[in-house]
């Protein structure tokens, strides 16, 4: 056994005090930080809540979607149906966006998961380009050239405009998190590893193998459609190749895959490490991308378990402890 | 009438190049079990490469052709045995993630080297000249090539597959992967040369698509797409399949934009989920998921 | 000198020690058997000698080369072969494409897929057959077919006889001696212990990873036996 920089007890418990302070920053942004700043927080939050669904979904139910874009772009349409055409304030169409992307996640789950491990990545992602190209062809909402959402947004003041959305972006980022690490910790949880680690074996211990990823699945769908519909809310112009667009996918995996998948603050350490990146080389362009890409397929081969990993080897324990072990790593 | 069988035979041709695209990707599956997220990218880079040959040093499309298609086999064979093999497993994911990583490495660079304009591989007549079927019916040189090589590669590979000792290592390896080193195998090599041979015929897809249309470097994940539909349509594993099912997602993509222009790919993914729906083993199943 | 000679042979699965240090050494032309309980580490042992497990310490030699560090393929290569435990024959593969799939490296010798055929005759009705769709005898047959088509110097058998009916055992191990006639030497793990006790030349009884006896069938004792094999 390796020695540990520091006690199981004390990681935690400065863990999360970080963690405190951290959100305190954040959600008094309003009152004292500029617009650019408290723009990139509400970037960095919603991040985080693509990818704490994400890896719910993958680290936790072993379903690797590749096509979770498509409930971003339905959330972000809600925005346009509901807070454009019909005239709702749009902060309120999130949480409808959420239930129209479970909703619609049903019948997804029924089709997609009639295929298996990368066949359903790959499905998934057929899926999303359905609804791409569904949208795009929905005159309503003028096609493929997208639409501006900045009516709804008339005669809202600017601040309270951005303190809502700082502060939904914290709701779903952290919230994300306590959801994930809160959902571990209950019976399903338990199922959810035991599942992942060995579905024959789940099975035989009479976890219900299909219930858990339908769980899974619709859980994932809501917290996408809701932080869809924030994002683009942000964004203030929606359009089909931006709103399903698989660049959502691509930021995820790797804020997820260098974090630490299947860990609830792989998530948060990923999308630390994504935006420090990208603040340092955005101005590379294609350069910068590859670098992402090289990165990722680095931590894939020799560091599966990402940062947090890392961290639970020097430590010995996870700041969120869920009893589930790391990914395997075979051969 | 005349028009509406020049659309599916269209189809039916174009069919032809998605079973190309599709052997390639169904055969790392069968085999090392992965499914290569970049295969539409390296598709698109086999064509630039061409387009590259064409224009820089003046080689003919077919030479283009004999050249990129070692050339990409020599990077599947290298990106199998020194990247992908240390992901092998259980895990499905870290292959995944790793194509993943590729494909927006080659997206990147081909935008870098080429910027995001579409391009195409001049044929000169070759790419619009056709053979008339009495009076109204034609069917373009290009499109039957591209058939007629599918067919040929297919057989071909069928061949390697029922006949040859690689053949019987590539089925012996996607059965067992532990035992099949018992036999004297050095899988890690046997699965280097899959991933070359479907790069090869990834290549020769590659040069047709940028001969037939346009290509922008960006546009690698779609023919990932089409690639994966035929495969799934057909049934996994089944070599003729695959060829069927590509040749209805052709169909199906010509009658979509024969009905309205634009619709046509919607149309495909839509036939996809619809097979999907009623028979989710696809129309041939052959070999079982693991 | 010994054909395979392992020295404090040992082997983990990840944090688990499944081997404590293996000292066992093989003849040319012998028959050994290794018996023991469930889970005392024979399957591994053998895995270690192939090459499927990596070794976690100790030395392999077979024909004076140092063989502990070499790759599955390149052992085979070298002439150690193994029909391993429940058969394991590629299921898309018919039955004598199983049988030239062992025949993959090419190493020189008598076994061809006739000898094959003429040593166990009840295969070359189905040879067109999936391996996988005969009883589990033939597949015995066909896995240890399999293994002599690389024309091995030694032949490991992992529990022949598991699963099997009494008199298809004896049909099989009535092929032993049709085997060691070319010059090959056998080690045979079983857990029925007369059966190994009556093949054998020398047995070795293995006890949570390690020996735990090792002598002369007509050497040993009932009660030797049982106390090596339950360690009570
Ligand atoms: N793949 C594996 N991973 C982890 N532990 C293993 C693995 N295979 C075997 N073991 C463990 O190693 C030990 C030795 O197993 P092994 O299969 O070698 O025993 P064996 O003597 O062949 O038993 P049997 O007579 O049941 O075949 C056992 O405790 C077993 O649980
Ligand atoms: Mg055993």
């Amino acid at each position: 056994m390796r020695a540990k920089l520091l006690s199981p007890k004390a990681f935690q418990i400065y863990g999360l005090a970080l963690l405190v302070v951290l959100m305190v920053v954040a959600a008094s942004q309003p009152w004292w930080a500029r617009r650019y700043t408290e723009q990139w927080t509400t970037e960095f939050l919603y991040t985080l809540a693509l990818a704490q669904a994400w890896n719910l979904l993958a680290g936790y139910g072993g379903l690797l979607s590749v096509g979770q874009q498509a409930f971003i772009g339905v959330g972000a349409y809600m925005v346009v149906a509901l807070g454009l055409l019909a005239g709702w304030n749009p902060f309120l169409t999130i949480p409808v966006a959420g239930l129209v992307c479970v909703v619609l996640a049903i019948p997804m789950a029924a089709l997609l998961f009639r295929l298996k491990g990368a066949n359903f990545a790959v499905g998934t992602w057929v899926a999303a380009e359905v609804l791409r190209l569904l949208v795009s062809n929905i005159d309503a909402v003028n096609g493929g050239s997208g639409i501006s959402i900045t009516p709804t947004l008339i005669g809202m003041p600017i601040w309270w405009r951005m303190s809502e959305t700082l502060w939904i972006a914290l709701a779903l980022g952290v919230g994300g998190m306590a959801m994930v690490y809160g959902l571990l910790r209950t019976r399903l949880g338990l199922a959810l590893t035991a599942v992942r680690d060995s579905e024959p074996a789940a099975a035989s211990l009479g976890v219900s193998v299909s219930r858990m990823k339908w769980a899974v699945y619709l859980v994932a769908a809501l917290w996408a459609g809701m932080t869809g519909a924030l994002i683009f809310i942000t964004k203030l112009r929606v359009a089909p190749d931006a709103a399903f667009s698989i660049d959502w996918m691509t930021t995820t995996f790797f804020v997820t895959v260098i974090g630490g998948i299947g860990t609830v603050e792989g998530p948060l350490i990923g999308t630390a490490v994504f935006f420090a990146l990208r603040a340092l080389l955005a101005d590379y362009g294609s350069w910068y991308l590859i670098a992402l890409g090289l990165v990722a397929i680095i931590f894939m081969l020799f560091i599966p378990q990402g940062i947090a990993g890392v961290l639970k080897t020097l430590t010995g324990s996870n700041l969120f402890p869920t009893q589930r072990h790391a990914p395997k790593v075979a051969s | 009438m005349a028009d509406w069988i020049n659309t599916i035979l269209q189809g039916i041709l174009t069919g032809g190049l998605y079973a190309l695209l599709a052997a390639g990707l169904s055969l790392a599956f069968g085999v090392m079990r992965v499914i290569n997220i970049a295969h539409g990218d390296f598709a698109v880079l086999a064509g630039f490469i061409a387009i590259a040959l064409n224009q820089w040093l003046g080689l003919t499309p077919v030479e283009s052709l004999l050249v990129a298609m070692p050339l990409m086999a020599a990077l599947g064979y290298v990106l199998q045995r020194f990247v992908l093999n240390r992901a092998l497993g259980n895990d499905v994911m870290r292959p995944l993630m790793i194509t993943f990583g590729f494909s927006i490495i080659i997206q990147n660079l081909l935008l870098q080297g080429f910027s995001a304009d579409s391009r195409s591989l001049y044929a000169g007549s070759f790419s619009t000249a056709s053979f008339q079927f009495g009076g109204q019916i034609a069917a373009g040189y290009l499109p039957l090539t591209m058939m007629l090589s599918a067919v040929v590669i297919l057989a071909g590979l069928q061949q390697i597959f029922s006949r040859t000792m690689l053949g019987r290592a590539f089925r012996a390896a996607s059965d067992d992967p532990e035992i099949v080193r018992l036999m004297g195998v050095d899988n890690r090599h046997v699965y280097g040369i899959a991933m070359g041979l479907a790069l090869a015929m990834v290549a020769v897809a590659g040069v047709f698509l940028v001969m037939q249309t346009t290509v922008a470097p960006t546009d690698g994940p779609v023919h990932l797409l089409y690639a994966f539909e035929s495969v799934i349509i057909g049934g996994l594993g089944s070599l003729w399949g695959t060829l069927l099912g590509g040749v209805i997602l052709g169909v199906a993509q010509a009658l979509g934009d024969k009905f309205d222009p634009g619709i046509g790919t919607l149309v495909g993914h839509l036939t996809f989920l619809f097979v999907l729906a009623v028979k989710p083993n696809g129309l041939f199943p052959k070999t079982k998921d693991r | 000198m010994s054909l395979l000679h392992t020295d404090h042979l040992q082997a983990f699965y990840g944090d688990f020690q499944a081997l404590y240090g293996i000292t066992l050494t093989v003849e040319e032309g012998e028959t050994v058997a290794l018996i023991g309980a469930n889970g005392a580490g024979k399957s591994t042992f053998l895995k270690a000698l192939t090459g499927l497990v990596k070794h976690g310490g100790g030395a392999v030699h077979f024909a004076g080369e140092s063989i502990g560090r070499l790759q599955a393929h390149q052992i085979l290569a070298r002439g150690i072969a193994l029909v391993p435990e429940g058969r394991r024959l590629f299921p898309s593969l018919s039955v004598e494409e199983n049988l030239l799939m062992g025949g993959y490296a090419k190493r020189p010798g008598p076994w061809t897929v006739k000898r094959v055929y003429a040593l166990f005759p009840a295969l070359e009705p189905h040879a067109k057959r999936p391996g996988t769709a005969l009883s589990g005898g033939q597949q015995q047959m066909v896995a240890i077919g399999r293994a002599l088509m690389s024309n091995p110097r030694l032949l490991l058998c992992d529990e022949l006889s598991l699963g099997l009916a009494p008199i298809i055992i004896r049909d099989i191990y009535a092929a032993l001696p049709a085997i060691k006639q070319e010059g090959t030497s056998v080690m045979v793990v079983e857990q029925d212990t007369s059966q190994a006790l009556k093949v054998s030349d020398r047995v070795y009884c293995f006890q949570e990873g390690r020996v735990s006896l090792t002598g002369r069938p007509a050497d040993l004792t009932r009660a030797q036996i049982a106390q090596a094999y339950f360690g009570v």
